[in-house]
C-alpha cells in the first residue's frame, strides 16, 4: 500500500486492519510515536494525517492508503523541539512526541486558552502541563520574532 | 489491543452506490472515523471482522442548507461541524456539542453519523438531534427512507437501522427560540457524559437528555407541563417520572436525577 | 562559573522531543517472543485445574513448576510472601498463574487457558480484615494528661481512595538469555531491586544483569512491580532460550499493578481555647492488599507524618496495614504521607472552625519551629521552614482578605501546610549503604549510579552537582545508563533521595577526584594517567539516632516544607469542583535546577489535584472496574489550575549545595487544600476524591 510518509512516497506491506500506530512502529521503524492506552485517550500516538491531528491507535491502516502521514520523526519544527528541551517541557518524555505534534499545528498567535483547548486530547502525567505551555509560548514567540 | 487485527478485511468503495451494493451482498460493518469501533477492538468487545470503509464516500460529507433544513452528511466530522458557519447560525448547540466531544484528535475523525449509529445513550450530539426533531436519511441498495431521529432508537443500543442500510444524512429543521446545551462530563475535557442536556425555548419548549435512560430521551411530558404553565418545580417532578437513570461506573442514579432537575431549572431561568 | 542553581538543558531533553529516545517497547531483538500473563479471575480461593484449550505448537508455557531448583518462588522484597506465580492459593484477582510466549502476538492473545478454582469468601474491607501486615505505635508524652488540659476536643474521620499512577508508558521489560543467566531491559525505577528478586528466583549464583531503558514515568509505580514482570519474562526467556518481551496494555497495567493505599484516618485532638494543640490521638488504617510488599514502610512514613507539621507534647499514633483480597497496594509518590497529611490538614480546618479562628491562625500557633520536637521526638534544627512557607503563601495569595471577599460566592479558598521527610526513614539510609562512582573519560567524567532517570531529571541534576564540584563544564559530564553490571548500587530511586543522598555521594566523589586531579582537567589527567574510577559510599550524618522498636528519634535527616493555597469554583447545579488557582510555596533546601524543581512541583501538584477531585478507582469484587483511561480520569489541560510556584531555599547542611528531597513533597498538599476550600464554601467533606456525587451528598446533608 502506498502512502506519503514524512514527505516521501512509501510502499508499506501490512494488513489493512492493523492500527496505523503499529504499522509506523513495527513496519516503518518509526518508534517515536508512542502507545499509552490504545483507546484514543492519551494522545501519545498522535500523528498528522492529511494535515489533521489523529490518534494513530484508532486509525485502521486501510484508511491511511494514499494519505499523507507525518510523525514526530518528520515534524521538522525544531524551534518547538528545542523549547520543549530548554523549558523542561519533557520530563519522562513519553507524551512529548504527541505533544509536539499537537503543538506544531497551533498558530503563532495562539493564546494560553487556545493552547489548553488544543492540548486537551494529550495527557501528561509528569509536568502538570505548565512547562509545556511555556515551551510552546516561547517557541511561538521566537519564531514570530 | 485484544483483537486479531490482521484478520480484518476492509472494502473501500468510492461511491455510495457501490457501498450499498456491497452492503446488500454481504454482512459488513460500516466504519467511519473508527473512534468507537477501534476502541471496541482494543478492548476485545467487538467481534466483527469485515468492514465497509465509508470515509471515501463524498455523498456522506458536507453541510448545506436546503429550504428550512440544515443537512449534514453522516460522514461529517465534529471538526467540520463546529467550524461550520451554517451550523453556528442555525444550530449553534450542535457546534457546542461537537466542540465538547473528546479532544482535537477525536473531533478530526469522529463523525455525526457514527455518533448516531453507535447508539450510546451518552452520545453528546444526540440530545441536540432529539430537540431538533432531526430526520435521518437512511439508504440501502433498494430503498431510501426518512426516519425521525426520535423514533430511531428502540432500546439500549438498538436502532431501526437495517444491516444493509447506511445513514446518509441528518437533517435538522430550523427552529426559532433560544437554544441551550450543557454537558456534565467526568472531567473538564475528553470526557464521557454523566448527563447531557439540550433544549430549545420556543412556545412549546423542547427538552432532551442523554445518559438518563437506555436511549437519548426527549422529555415530552415535561415539555407539556412547562408549555401548559406548570411551575418549574412541578415540571421537575414530571421530569423525574420520565427519566430512568442508573448507577454505573461514571455516576449514580441519585446524582443524575438531581442534576437533571437542576439543569432544567437553569435552562428555564436562562 | 556556576552551574548549580541554573536551568541548564536537560541531558535527555532533545531525544525525548524528537522521538529518538528508546523506551522498552521501542526495542526489538531478533528472534524475540512476546509474553503474556494468565491471571486469576477470583479474589480468593485455590487453583484446582489448569487446562490449555488451544494448539500449543510454537508456544512456550511456564507455570510454577518451571522455577529453577536453586531458586524460590518469591518476589524478594521486605518479606518473602508474594510468589511470582500462584502455587495453589489465590489471594487476589489478576494474580499471575501461568505464562505464555509466542512469536505471534495475535496467536498469543487468542490462546485460551481455562482455570478452575475452589472459591473462598474474600475480604475487601480493611476494617473487617483480621490479618494485619504491620502495626506500629508512636507515643510521645502523656495522652491523658494532654486531653485533661484541653478546652475543646475535636474528632474526625478521613478517608482516601486508591490512586492509580497512570505513568503514560505502561510497565514493560525484555528478558534476554545471556551468559547462562539473564539480562533485563526495561522500564524500571530500581534496577537493583530487580536483581535481588531475580537472584531469589534463579538462585544466588545466577548471572543477572538489569539495564534501565528510557522510562516513561514511574511515580513509585515502577518501584517494586517491575521485579514481578522481569521474573515472568525471565522464566519464559530461559525456557524458550529466546528473548521475551512483556509489555502490559493499559487495562492489564491498571488491573494488575500497584496503587496508592486507601486509608482511613481517625483524629481525636485536644486543643486549648487559644488554639494550642495539647493532645493528638491518631489512628491510621491502610488497605495493604493481598501481600505485604511495601506496606510496612508505607505505613511507617504515613504514621510519622500523621501529626502534621505541628508541635504537640502529647501524641499517640497507632497504625495498621491490613490484608485484603485486592492486588497489593504499593509505592506511590508520597508513600503514605499524602493520606495522613490529607487527614491532619482537613482536621486542622475543622479545629479552626470549632474554635472560631481562621485556618492561618491555628497553623501559625502550632507550626513547628526550630527547636521543637516532632511526634517521634526529633528535635528540628534551623532547616525547619513551616512558618516561612505558611507566611509566604498567605501573603502572596492575600489569603485572609480573599477568604472574606469570596464569602457568599461560588468560590472557595483553602490552604494546607505540610512537610515531607527526605530519604529513607530512620536508620534506613545507613542500612542501604548506597554507593556512587565517577570515572574519567577522554573528555571529562562519567557518572556511574543506579539512580534512574524517570523524568524527574536525575541525569541532569547529578551532572550539575559533579560539574560544579569539579569546576568543569556541564557538557563534560556524562551519565552512564544504569546497568547493574557496570554501576554500583546507589539504592533505589525513591523516597526523594536521589538528589539529596546520591547527589551528596557524587559530590564527595567529585571532591576526592578534584584533589587527585591537582591542576589537570579530567581529560588531561585521563590522557596522562589512563582510566581512573572513584567510588564512595554514603555517610549519613552521625547525629541520626533512631529506634525502630519504639519509633522514636530522628525519623529523617531533614524535611522539605510546603504550603499550598487552592481556589476552587463549585457549580451549584452539578456540584462539579473546578480548581482555578494553585499557589505552591515549597522550601527545598536548594534548587539545583530551578526549572526541574519547578517541574516537580507543578507535576506533583497536578497529581494531587487529580487525587483530590477526579481520580476515582472503582473497585468491584476486588478488581478495578474502571481500568481504562476513559473511565479512570486524570487531569487534562482543562482540569488543572493555573499554578504559581514559589521555591524557597533553606539549606540542609548535609545535602549537596544544601539540597533536600523535593520529589514527593508537592503530592502532599493539594488534596487537603481542595477539601478546605470546599469547607470554606460550606461543603463538609472528609473523603477524597471530591467527586460531584460526593459533594452533592455533602451539600444535601448540610
Ligand atoms: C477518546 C475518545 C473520546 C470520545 N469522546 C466522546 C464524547 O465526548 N462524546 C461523544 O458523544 N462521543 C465521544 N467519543 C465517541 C466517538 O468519538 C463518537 O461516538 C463518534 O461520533 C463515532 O463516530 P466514528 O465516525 O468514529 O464512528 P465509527 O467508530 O467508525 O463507527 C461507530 C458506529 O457507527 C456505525 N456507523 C458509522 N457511520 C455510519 C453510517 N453512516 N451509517 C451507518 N452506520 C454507521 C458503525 O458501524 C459503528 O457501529 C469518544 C471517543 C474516543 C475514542
Ligand atoms: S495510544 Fe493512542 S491515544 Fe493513547
Ligand atoms: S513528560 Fe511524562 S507524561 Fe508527559
Amino acid at each position: 500500500m502506498r502512502l506519503t510518509l514524512n514527505g516521501a512516497v512509501t510502499d508499506v506491506e501490512a494488513a489493512p486492519g492493523r492500527r496505523l500506530l503499529d504499522v509506523l512502529r513495527e513496519e516503518c521503524g518509526l518508534t517515536g510515536t508512542k502507545e499509552g492506552c490504545g483507546e484514543g485517550e492519551c494522545g501519545a500516538c498522535t500523528v498528522l494525517m492529511n494535515g489533521q491531528l489523529v490518534v494513530s491507535c484508532l486509525v485502521p491502516f486501510a484508511q491511511a492508503e494514499g494519505a499523507e502521514i507525518r510523525t514526530i520523526e518528520g515534524v521538522g519544527d525544531h524551534a518547538l523541539q528545542q523549547h520543549f528541551m530548554s523549558e523542561a517541557g519533557a520530563q519522562c518524555g513519553i507524551c512529548t512526541p504527541g505533544m509536539v505534534m499537537t503543538a506544531s499545528t497551533l498558530s503563532r498567535d495562539a493564546t494560553l486558552e487556545d493552547i489548553r483547548i488544543a492540548l486537551a486530547g494529550n495527557l501528561c502525567r509528569c509536568t502538570g502541563y505548565e512547562a509545556i505551555y511555556r515551551a510552546i509560548q516561547r517557541a511561538r514567540a521566537a519564531t514570530s520574532a | 489491543m485484544k483483537s486479531a487485527l490482521s484478520q480484518l478485511s476492509f472494502a473501500r468503495p468510492r461511491t455510495l452506490e457501490e457501498a450499498l451494493t456491497l452492503l446488500r451482498d454481504e454482512p459488513l460493518v460500516p466504519i467511519a472515523g473508527a473512534t468507537d469501533l477501534y476502541v471496541g477492538l482494543n478492548f476485545g468487545t467487538l467481534k466483527a471482522q469485515r468492514f465497509l470503509d465509508i470515509t471515501r464516500l463524498e455523498e456522506l460529507r458536507g453541510i448545506s442548507v436546503t429550504g428550512d433544513r440544515l443537512v449534514i452528511g453522516a460522514g461529517t466530522t465534529y471538526t467540520t461541524i463546529m467550524h461550520s458557519a451554517s451550523v453556528r447560525a442555525h444550530w449553534p448547540i450542535l457546534a457546542d456539542a461537537a466542540s465538547q466531544v473528546g479532544g482535537v484528535q477525536i473531533q478530526n475523525r469522529g463523525t455525526l453519523g457514527g455518533n448516531v449509529a453507535n447508539a450510546s445513550p451518552a452520545g453528546d450530539t444526540l440530545p441536540v438531534l432529539a430537540v431538533a426533531d432531526a430526520i435521518l436519511q437512511l439508504r440501502s441498495a433498494q430503498s431510501q427512507r426518512a426516519v425521525p431521529f426520535n423514533s430511531f432508537y428502540t432500546g439500549y443500543r438498538q436502532t431501526v437501522l437495517r444491516p444493509d442500510e447506511l445513514i446518509v444524512s441528518i437533517e435538522l429543521p430550523m427552529v426559532e427560540g433560544k437554544q441551550w446545551f450543557r454537558k456534565v462530563g467526568t472531567r473538564a475535557a475528553q470526557a464521557i457524559s454523566k448527563l447531557v442536556m439540550a433544549a430549545v425555548r420556543t412556545e412549546a419548549p423542547r427538552i432532551a437528555l442523554g445518559s438518563v435512560a437506555p436511549t437519548p430521551l426527549r422529555l415530552r411530558r415535561t415539555e407539556a407541563a412547562l408549555a401548559g404553565g406548570s411551575s418549574i418545580e412541578d415540571a421537575i417532578g414530571v421530569l423525574q417520572t420520565e427519566i430512568t437513570p442508573i448507577d454505573d461506573l461514571r455516576s449514580s442514579e441519585a446524582y443524575r436525577r438531581a442534576v437533571a432537575g437542576n439543569l432544567l431549572r437553569r435552562f428555564w431561568a436562562s | 562559573m556556576s552551574v548549580v542553581g541554573t536551568s541548564v538543558a536537560r541531558k535527555d531533553g532533545i531525544g525525548k522531543a524528537t522521538g529518538a529516545a528508546k523506551y522498552a517497547d521501542d526495542l526489538s531483538i531478533p528472534g524475540m517472543l512476546f509474553g503474556r500473563t494468565v491471571r486469576s479471575t477470583i479474589p480468593c480461593g485455590r487453583v484446582k485445574r489448569i487446562r490449555y484449550d488451544f494448539d500449543t505448537t510454537g508456544f512456550t508455557i511456564v507455570d510454577r513448576r518451571d522455577i529453577p531448583l536453586d531458586g524460590r518462588n518469591v518476589v524478594a522484597l521486605i518479606e518473602d510472601d508474594q510468589p511470582f506465580l500462584v502455587e495453589r492459593d489465590v489471594r487476589h484477582v489478576a494474580e499471575p498463574i501461568v505464562l505464555l510466549a509466542h512469536a505471534d502476538r495475535e496467536k498469543l492473545l487468542a490462546a485460551d487457558v481455562i482455570i478452575e478454582y475452589e472459591v473462598e469468601p474474600p475480604v475487601f474491607d480493611p476494617e473487617a480484615s483480621t490479618e494485619s501486615l504491620k502495626t506500629l505505635t508512636i507515643d510521645k508524652g502523656h495522652l491523658d494528661a494532654g486531653f485533661a488540659q484541653a478546652d475543646v476536643i475535636v474528632e474526625g474521620t478521613y478517608r482516601t481512595g486508591h490512586q492509580e499512577h497512570v505513568y503514560i508508558e505502561p510497565n514493560g521489560v525484555i528478558a534476554v538469555p545471556e551468559d547462562g543467566g539473564i539480562a533485563i531491559f526495561g522500564s524500571i525505577q530500581c534496577p537493583f531491586y530487580v536483581v535481588k528478586a531475580l537472584k531469589s528466583l534463579l538462585g544466588p549464583k545466577a548471572h543477572v544483569r538489569v539495564v534501565q531503558t528510557e522510562t516513561g514515568g514511574g511515580f513509585g509505580g515502577k518501584e517494586e512491580y517491575p521485579s514481578m514482570i522481569a521474573g515472568h519474562a525471565t522464566l519464559l526467556a530461559l525456557k524458550a532460550g529466546l528473548p521475551v518481551k512483556i509489555v502490559y496494555d493499559r487495562t492489564e497495567d491498571m488491573i494488575a499493578t500497584t496503587k496508592r493505599h486507601p486509608s482511613i484516618v481517625r483524629h481525636r485532638t485536644g486543643v486549648k481555647r487559644d488554639g494550642t494543640l495539647v493532645a493528638m490521638d491518631v489512628e491510621v488504617i491502610l488497605d495493604g492488599g493481598a501481600y505485604i510488599t511495601l506496606s510496612p514502610v508505607v505505613l511507617s512514613r504515613g504514621c510519622i507524618h500523621a501529626a502534621g507539621p505541628y508541635r504537640c507534647d502529647n501524641v499517640r499514633i497507632r497504625g495498621r496495614a491490613m490484608l485484603t483480597n485486592t492486588p497489593p497496594n504499593g509505592a506511590f509518590r508520597g508513600f503514605g504521607a499524602p493520606q495522613t497529611i490529607f487527614a491532619i490538614e482537613a482536621h486542622m480546618d475543622r479545629i479552626a472552625e470549632a474554635l472560631g479562628v481562621d485556618p492561618v491562625t491555628i497553623r501559625e500557633r502550632n507550626a513547628l519551629v526550630p527547636g521543637d520536637t516532632t511526634a517521634t521526638g526529633q528535635r528540628l534544627t534551623a532547616d525547619c521552614s513551616a512558618l516561612p512557607v505558611l507566611r509566604e503563601a498567605v501573603e502572596r495569595t492575600d489569603f485572609r482578605r480573599k477568604r472574606e471577599a469570596l464569602r457568599g460566592t461560588n468560590r472557595g479558598i483553602g490552604l494546607s501546610l505540610f512537610y515531607h521527610g527526605s530519604g529513607f526513614t530512620g536508620s534506613g539510609e545507613l542500612r542501604l549503604a548506597s554507593k556512587a562512582a565517577l570515572e574519567l573519560t577522554d573528555h571529562g567524567v562519567r557518572i556511574l549510579v543506579s539512580s534512574t532517570e524517570i523524568g524527574q531529571g536525575t541525569r541532569t541534576m547529578h551532572a550539575q552537582i559533579v560539574a560544579e564540584t569539579l569546576g568543569i563544564p556541564y557538557e563534560d559530564v556524562d551519565v552512564a545508563q544504569p546497568d547493574t553490571t557496570l554501576v554500583p548500587d546507589s539504592g533505589p530511586t525513591v523516597a526523594s533521595r536521589t538528589c539529596m543522598v546520591v547527589g551528596r555521594i557524587l559530590q564527595r566523589c567529585a571532591e576526592d577526584l578534584k584533589r587527585r586531579l591537582g591542576d589537570l582537567t579530567p581529560a588531561e589527567y585521563y590522557r596522562a594517567h589512563g582510566p581512573f574510577t572513584i567510588v564512595r559510599e554514603h555517610e549519613p550524618p552521625g547525629w541520626i539516632q533512631w529506634d525502630d522498636e519504639t519509633y522514636t528519634g530522628d525519623a529523617y535527616a531533614t524535611y522539605a516544607w510546603g504550603c499550598d493555597v487552592v481556589e476552587v469554583e463549585l457549580d451549584a447545579d452539578t456540584c462539579e469542583v473546578r480548581p482555578l488557582h494553585l499557589t505552591a510555596v515549597q522550601e527545598v533546601g536548594k534548587a539545583i535546577h530551578p526549572a526541574l524543581a519547578r517541574g516537580q512541583i507543578e507535576g506533583g501538584s497536578a497529581q494531587g489535584i487529580g487525587y483530590a477531585i477526579v481520580e476515582h478507582v472503582a473497585m468491584r469484587d476486588g478488581v478495578m472496574a474502571n481500568a481504562s483511561l476513559t473511565n479512570y480520569t486524570i487531569p487534562t489541560t482543562l482540569d488543572t489550575p493555573a499554578m504559581d510556584i514559589v521555591l524557597l531555599e533553606n539549606p540542609y547542611e548535609d545535602g549537596p549545595f544544601g539540597a533536600k528531597g523535593l520529589g514527593e513533597l508537592p503530592m502532599d498538599g493539594p488534596a487537603p487544600a481542595v477539601i478546605n476550600a470546599l469547607r470554606h464554601l460550606g461543603v463538609d467533606l472528609s473523603e477524597i476524591p471530591a467527586t460531584p456525587e460526593r459533594v452533592m451528598s455533602a451539600c444535601g446533608s448540610r
